[in-house]
């Protein structure tokens, strides 16, 4: 059957203007108003995640003075940390807050296909969070067992939260997924369908590409988590034994028989696996627009760079044991699993040499989002070098459970991401806010991160060299644990107070920035992508005004010599594209142009 | 318009609007046809997983099939003629022949209903004869499947029943005509995964 559409494109979507403050802000289908508020929430939960963190850090650094910490409340810290983090705070920034805000407007759309799906969307994210948040208030408190929430450990009576804690998590997490769903299939439909004029998908900012690969990863991925979270629940709820083996608590055998943790942790990390790339690949595409547009030259290798996008999303999903070598399993099943895990080493490597090639011989503008970026960067390389480490069998065996692996994960999933959000953040505020941020304050924030974040987790590396275990309360007097390593503990956690304190410096720069910051240019970094080309800064409800963008060409056209201001935007037809000036032109100059 | 091609497209080489005068999405077909084709796919990937769990926890050595009862046989037909009538409604859904339009699309969702009906029977009669969701892992999984699949076909009787009473109201606007369509497509899917899964239980 083939397909008409109703009607005109431009006409097609029903723009309903709501007038009341509840209409605007609450119950809004504007996708720049729900990515708002979306990552309003994620924010708000990864500062709860943030200060579960310091109270963990007081514990390991000055184990003496923070008696206010026992251990079970040290493991809940822990646990809901890392969940927070990974799941409420950062799949939920960079797929719900970012991808809301930029798929429809480097669509060149006037919003998602499913607006009334999206709003939906935000409210369930909404109550997955309250779930979470409720399992402070009851009795047990939260989950203790580890962020993988490992069973048998995780439901049995020596953990804290083993009773309510759990089912909150898992039925939080359910809530969670259904929340991605919702909005994922929106992302990719509109991806899809809702380009404007003019715009093939080899057209598209790399921003789009990153959000777009996760979202898919995000849709194939997470049922694993759900299927892992409902065998679970039957188990706690219902007594089956799907994942809980016979096992005896507190001295008394319990009624479960013959069920097979292991088989948790393979769903687990099919799951896991992909989920770190759910929030890597925005973080891979926000990055290389943002480090384009700062270094005034296309990006290195476009074509590359979305194969490699692809590339790693495929490969994510064969990698997941590595996250198992030491539990037991078939060598063979570990030499296979080594290996995918050193391939997808290489689409990633490439990445990064591109956003280094990108930055050779580029006009580079120094601004504080180019901070960001460029601090990405290292942190990436770094992260990715230990990460060739643990993906060897042998090498991960003694480091495995420790702090390396702690360093690793926190180099690439914690420093990483998190600089580039800041930086996307940065980047885009002119156009979500219509003003700008103080740039020596902003500045002065990425220092802080950049050199606190080093600071936290350079020395853990050696931590982990020498043995320390992770998610231990303390490490108590064991003999190849010098004192130096408690000493070095204390400076982690000095170091991580501090870093906690400065992002006081981004709050208090964007809140103030936007009733006082001077009016900002509607495209003040000179950037060539679409959402730069709005009519209005802020983009108004349905973001073009009276007619949808047309697209020339693709979002990189910087440095063009003899254009106006040295780029040329998507959508400026070729008939307006400058000429190059004969008398002001000097090809000694512009080597790019000499041949021509 | 093949991937390939898609991705192996120079952008920076050509400049100029490509494509027609009129924006187009990559797939011909409405965008609530690509969303729940999207989500069909996530949805197998649910169910693919619960079959991997199913033969890895099989191996295990406490595992004690279930003979599955033979009414199972009798809801199959069931839904295999819920889903005849939905193909049936689909068809004629472009003619003048609006009252069996109805008709098909409202029994159709009946016999759904019918069939769910039925699974709950086997529920109550494995637990009279005494096979608990806790005595064996089979069991448990027989339980979780089946429950699975019927919360699925919940879900679309819930679509079904809006989209009936739009039909009922007699205003067969296109809306309807692509929710009927969108509807067989849903059941068509939720029919083969049930034969899978019946194949599954039946034969382990
Ligand atoms: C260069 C590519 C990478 C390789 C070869 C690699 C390898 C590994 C290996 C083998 C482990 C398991 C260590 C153990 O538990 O003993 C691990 C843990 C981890 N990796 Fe990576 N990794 C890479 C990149 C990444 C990226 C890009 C991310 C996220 C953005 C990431 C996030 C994590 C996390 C979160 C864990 C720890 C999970 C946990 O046990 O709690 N890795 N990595
Ligand atoms: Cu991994």
């Amino acid at each position: 059957m083939a397909y008409v559409p109703l009607a005109d494109r431009d006409s097609e979507m029903e723009m309903h203007h709501p007038h009341t403050w509840i209409g605007r802000w609450v119950f809004c289908q504007d996708h720049k108003v729900i990515a708002i508020q979306y990552g309003s929430i994620a924010v708000f939960t990864g500062l709860v995640g943030l200060i579960l963190s310091l109270l963990f850090r007081m514990q390991l650094g000055f184990p003496e003075t923070a008696d206010y910490i026992d251990p079970s409340f040290y493991y809940q810290a822990v646990t809901m940390h890392g969940m927070i983090m990974v799941v409420y705070l950062l799949t939920a920034l960079f797929l719900g807050g970012f991808g809301n805000y930029l798929i429809p407007l480097m669509c060149g759309a006037r919003d998602m296909v499913f607006p009334f799906m999206n709003m939906l969307s935000v409210w369930v994210f909404l109550v997955s969070v309250i779930i979470l948040m409720a399992s402070f208030f009851v009795s047990g408190g939260p989950t203790g067992g580890g962020w993988t929430l490992y069973p048998p450990q995780t439901n049995l009576a020596g953990t804290p939260g083993h009773d309510m804690g759990i089912v909150l998590m898992l039925v939080s997490l359910g809530v969670f997924i259904v929340a991605t769903t919702m909005g994922g299939l929106n992302y990719v439909v509109t991806v899809l369908q809702y380009r404007c004029r003019g715009l093939t998908m080899m057209r598209l900012p790399l921003s789009v590409w990153g959000i777009f690969i996760a979202t898919i990863l995000a849709l194939f991925a997470f049922p694993a988590l759900l299927v892992a979270a409902i065998m679970m629940l039957f188990d706690i709820l219902l007594g089956t034994s799907f994942f809980m083996p016979a096992i005896i608590e507190s001295g008394a055998p319990l009624d479960h028989n013959g069920g097979s943790p292991v088989l948790f942790q393979h769903l687990f990390w099919f799951f896991g696996h992909p989920e770190v790339y759910i929030v890597a690949l925005p973080a891979f595409g926000l990055v290389s627009d943002v480090l384009s547009v700062h270094a005034r030259k296309n990006i290195f290798g476009y074509r590359m760079m979305v194969w490699a996008i692809i590339a790693i999303g495929g490969l994510s999903f064969i990698v997941w044991a590595h996250h198992m070598y030491v539990s037991g399993m078939h060598p063979y099943f570990g030499f296979f699993f080594a290996t995918t895990t050193l391939i997808i080493a290489v689409p990633t490597a490439l990445k990064v040499y591109n956003w280094v090639l990108t930055l050779w011989e580029g006009d580079i503008r120094l601004n504080a989002p180019m901070y960001f970026a460029i601090g990405f960067i290292f942190t990436f390389i770094h992260g990715g070098l230990t990460g060739l480490f643990l993906g060897n069998v042998v090498i991960d065996l003694p480091l495995s459970d420790t702090y390396f692996v702690v360093a690793h994960f926190h180099m690439v999933m914690g420093v990483s991401p998190v600089l580039v959000v800041f930086a996307a953040i940065y980047h885009w505020y002119p156009k979500m806010s219509g003003r700008m941020f103080h740039e020596g304050m902003a500045k002065l924030h990425f220092w802080c991160t950049f050199l606190g974040t080093y600071a936290i987790y350079l020395p853990m590396h050696y931590l982990g060299f020498l043995g320390v275990p992770r998610r231990y309360y303390a490490l108590g007097t064991t003999d190849f644990l010098p004192q130096s390593a408690q000493d070095l503990n204390t400076a982690i956690t000095i170091a991580a107070l501090f870093v906690g304190a400065s992002q006081l410096l981004f709050f208090i720069n964007i809140i103030w920035s936007l009733r006082n910051g001077p009016k900002a240019d509607p495209n003040p970094w000179g950037a060539a992508s679409l959402e730069w080309h709005t009519p209005d800064t802020p983009p108004k409800h349905g973001n073009w005004g009276e007619s949808l963008p047309t697209v020339y060409r693709w979002a990189y056209d910087y440095s063009v010599p003899g254009a106006h201001e040295d780029f040329i935007p998507q959508n400026t037809p070729e008939s307006e594209e400058p000429t190059v000036d004969e008398q002001h032109f000097d090809p000694d100059q512009d080597e790019s142009l000499a041949d021509v | 318009m093949s991937l390939f091609k898609t991705i192996t497209a120079k952008p920076w080489e050509t400049k100029g609007v490509i494509g027609g005068l009129e924006a187009e999405g990559a797939i011909d077909a409405p965008n609530e046809k690509v969303a729940l084709s999207v989500f069909l796919v996530v949805a197998s990937v649910v169910f693919s997983l619960f079959t991997v769990g199913y033969f890895l926890r099989m191996e295990l050595p406490d595992w004690q099939p279930l003979s599955e009862p033979a009414q199972l046989w009798f809801n199959t037909g069931l839904l295999v003629i819920s889903s005849v009538l939905f193909q049936w409604a689909r068809n004629i859904v472009n003619t003048d022949d609006h009252k069996n339009v109805k008709i098909a699309f409202i029994t159709g969702g009946f016999f759904a209903i019918f069939f769910i009906a039925g699974q709950l029977l086997t529920w109550s009669n494995l637990q009279e004869a005494g096979y608990f969701m806790t005595s064996n892992p089979a069991n448990a999984f027989y339980y979780l499947m089946t429950g699975l699949h019927a919360v699925h076909l919940l879900g679309g009787l819930w679509v079904w029943s809006k989209s009936s009473i739009r039909l009922l109201s007699g205003r067969d606007s296109n809306d309807v005509k692509l929710s009927i369509e969108l509807c067989t497509l849903y059941w068509h899917f939720l029919l083969v995964i049930w034969l899978v899964l019946f194949a599954l239980l039946s034969n382990t």
